[in-house]
């Protein structure tokens, strides 16, 4: 790689100022706001500002509906992500063949992404609301068990799930596929060769150099469904039935901007940015150690 | 036809020829709202009647989305020294507002500007609800009341007469009745801890938080695992088993259920009527009743909700002014009887009443006389004239997550409600430890 060197001292910092002053304000400022405020009681107008030591923190890790939605959020992101990835890739696999229309089969296939999550959610909701979405109504001539989320928690949270998957497929797809077309296709004629079958070539050759794209895309479909998934929960269940769907980001808002408890919301950020830090950093000091670039 | 559109056509012009010169003179009064659809039009008409009226000040009505986002609007524009001159807050942001130390209280507004208000013509439970020493610390503007709902159609296909159940036990009766004959849901009810546990309450004249529900003071806990409480809950949670309640989610969700034609009887605000009245056009007849009652519990009164107007603090005299003029024409009978009417909401003066009464208002539209009889039949007690709860949205989220558990059959009542009791008593101390 060739090096560049700037002959002006200054140019180069001046090229990157616009970025570090967009990351100042709008990353480390409302970050380092939002620490400040967790170690205060404040009042919604900002009249009355208490200090409050570690008193919201500790708050938080006595609430047992608290922890109770860590672990909803934890299950909730991992089922998440490996059910969405695996379903990408095979789908992926299968976009991959040579099949007649496959252009129209692959740009249906990502349409999904270009859809706010909001309006995902409310799709979802017309599908399966309980008295006049069109599933069920088509499963009660099937079997008199009454899939109503309303108030049964494990059927509100599958529906999610499966919305969130739905949501975030177009985007994996398109990047499996991206990384299926890389793989040259001379080293799968030599597994062949080799007498290999396809699913062995698949999981001998195949995966293993799609390691970096799976990799990457584990972290964002992490980061999609602890924080992005907001929209979707917020239009089809408000995290309920009791709290089954409340995941962490869901409970911070709603504790801040519908509950005006901001210190306590504040702390909830924080606990979340110490969560994200957390698992970046373990994702690149473990996972990385096992793709294969 | 011509002729409104003759009408539009001279506004129009009026508008346009007439406006612009005197509006550089006029004083501008910001009026930030969350009604939407036909009740955001009502706003717009009630600001262009206001800015017809006189050529002092021009009351501009802005939709700030739901009430939670005006309130966050509001308080954002507060804190960076913007804020409206009126906003638009419900009724569970009463206390939030009153001890926020942000508001101009409207009764010292009115005297400050020596515009004479009979407070007292003010109906009670709105009055109640609204004042602190007997001073209305914000405008009443839209309040309304839960009422029962039925759908006659279902009720005549169950063989059943037409006349609304008065009672829990006949809610259970009928509702078992109307399941039998295919109904898909006999009972329901929108905005569940509204309805079911916060009016129940007070309708009983059953104390729902200490402190007489705050009004004597920050409330510290709820009292709703009492007898009743749990007596009421213990109710639905076998009705939901039995089959004979729906529940239909939290909010007005429920509404898109009766609305559909599913519900046989039904809960929700009397500020239901007008939409009601759209969904069921052509498709189903429906009647209202006043809220059942459980035998053996003393009278006291439905409480209100809905918003009422806060003027912010941070405005020049003569814009405060302008905000006195302006609630002296919302208060004015011709006014709330016009509102009242066109809503669905509680007229909230006695003159307005009487207005409508006489207009034949009533016997036109006699579902819109359940609420104001039932209001003005109850008593009013400490434990009926409101709740004034701090972090009240807070508190509201976790009785109505109790209330799941509890339709589920996860949870047993008194578990429930003391789950609820204990989470918003964590909820309530900290709004104390803040206004200490």
């Amino acid at each position: 790689m060739k090096r560049f060197v700037f002959r002006n001292r200054w140019l180069p910092y001046a090229l990157v100022a616009p970025q570090v002053a967009v990351t100042l304000a709008f990353f480390f400022w409302p970050a380092f706001d939002s620490l400040r405020l967790s170690l205060y009681r404040a009042s919604p107008f900002g009249d009355r500002l208490i200090w409050a030591g570690f008193a919201n923190f500790e708050r938080l890790f006595r609430d047992p509906a608290y922890l109770r939605s860590a672990l909803t959020s934890f299950v909730f992101s991992f089922v998440v992500t490996f059910a969405g990835l695996a379903l990408a890739l095979l789908l992926a696999s299968f976009a991959n063949a040579k099949i007649r229309g496959l252009a129209v089969y692959r740009s249906l296939l990502l349409w999904p992404y270009g859809i706010a999550p909001a309006i995902g959610g409310i799709i979802w909701l017309f599908i399966f609301h309980p008295s006049y979405g069109i599933l069920p109504w088509v499963l009660s001539f099937v079997t008199a068990y009454q899939f109503n989320w309303f108030l049964k928690g494990w059927v509100a949270m599958t529906l999610i799930v499966m919305a969130a998957i739905w949501k975030q497929f177009g985007y994996n797809l398109a990047f499996y596929l991206a990384g299926l077309q890389a793989i040259e296709a001379s080293v799968l004629e030599a597994a062949s060769v080799d007498g290999a079958g396809p699913i062995r070539r698949f999981f001998a050759v195949t995966f293993p150099l799609l390691s970096p794209v799976t990799f990457f895309l584990f972290t964002l479909n992490m980061t999609f469904s602890f924080f992005d998934t907001f929209g979707l929960i917020h239009s089809v269940t408000q995290g309920g039935p009791g709290d089954a769907t409340s995941i962490l980001v869901y409970r911070a808002w709603k504790d801040g901007f519908e509950g005006l408890q901001l210190g306590f919301s504040a702390a909830q950020s924080v606990v979340l940015m110490a969560l994200v830090i957390l698992l970046t950093a373990f994702q690149f000091r473990f996972a990385e150690k096992r793709v294969t670039y | 036809m011509e002729r409104r559109a003759g009408i539009v056509l001279v506004l129009t012009v009026v508008l346009l020829v007439g406006v612009p010169a005197p509006a550089l003179a006029k004083t501008e009064i910001q009026w930030w709202h969350a009604m939407t659809a036909v009740l955001g039009e009502r706003v717009n008409e009630i600001a262009a009647k206001f800015n017809a009226s006189q050529n002092e000040y021009e009351v501009k009505a802005i939709y700030k989305g739901s009430y939670p986002d005006t309130l966050n609007a509001a308080i954002a524009a507060y804190r960076a020294k913007q804020p409206p001159h009126i906003v638009q807050v419900f009724e569970v942001g009463t206390q939030t507002m009153l001890s926020s130390g942000a508001v101009y209280p409207v009764f010292q507004l009115m005297r400050d500007n020596g515009i004479a208000v009979d407070w007292n013509d003010l109906i009670g439970p709105v009055k109640s609800y609204y004042s602190t020493a007997g001073n209305l610390y914000s405008m009443a503007f839209n309040s309304s009341t839960p009422i029962l709902f039925y759908n006659k159609d279902l009720f005549k296909k169950a063989g059943l007469a037409d006349t609304p159940p008065a009672t829990w036990d006949e809610v259970e009766a009928i509702a078992k009745k109307l399941t039998g004959a295919g109904a898909k849901c006999g009972f329901s009810a929108a905005w569940p801890s509204w309805t079911l546990v916060e009016n129940m309450h007070a309708l009983h004249d059953q104390p729902f938080a200490d402190h007489a529900n705050g009004f004597d003071g920050l409330a510290t806990r709820l009292q709703i695992n009492g007898a009743f409480g749990v007596t009421m809950m213990e109710l639905l949670q076998r009705g939901a088993k039995e089959g004979w309640f729906t529940y239909n989610g939290r909010l007005n969700k429920a509404e898109a259920n009766m609305g559909g034609g599913e519900c046989g009887i039904f809960l929700s605000s009397s500020a239901y009527i007008g939409n009601l009245t759209r969904a069921s056009e052509g498709k189903f007849t429906w009647g209202t009743g006043p809220l059942p009652r459980m035998s053996g519990y003393p009278q006291g009164n439905s409480i209100i909700g809905g918003a009422t107007l806060w003027v912010m603090k941070g405005a020049k005299p003569e814009e405060y002014t302008g905000v006195a003029q302006f609630f002296k024409y919302l208060a004015s009978t011709e006014n709330q009887a016009w509102w009242a009417g066109v809503t669905g909401y509680l007229p909230l003066t006695n003159a307005a009443v009487k207005a409508m009464e006489s207009s034949g208002h009533f016997q036109k539209n006699p579902s819109q006389r359940t609420a104001v009889t039932q209001m003005l039949g109850g008593k009013t007690t400490p434990n009926s004239q409101g709740i004034r709860l701090g972090n009240f949205a807070s508190v509201r989220d976790a009785i109505e997550e109790q209330m799941e558990n509890i339709f589920s059959g996860k949870k047993a009542a008194k578990q429930g409600l003391d789950d609820a009791v204990a989470k918003s008593g964590e909820i309530l101390k900290e709004f104390a430890a803040l206004y200490k």
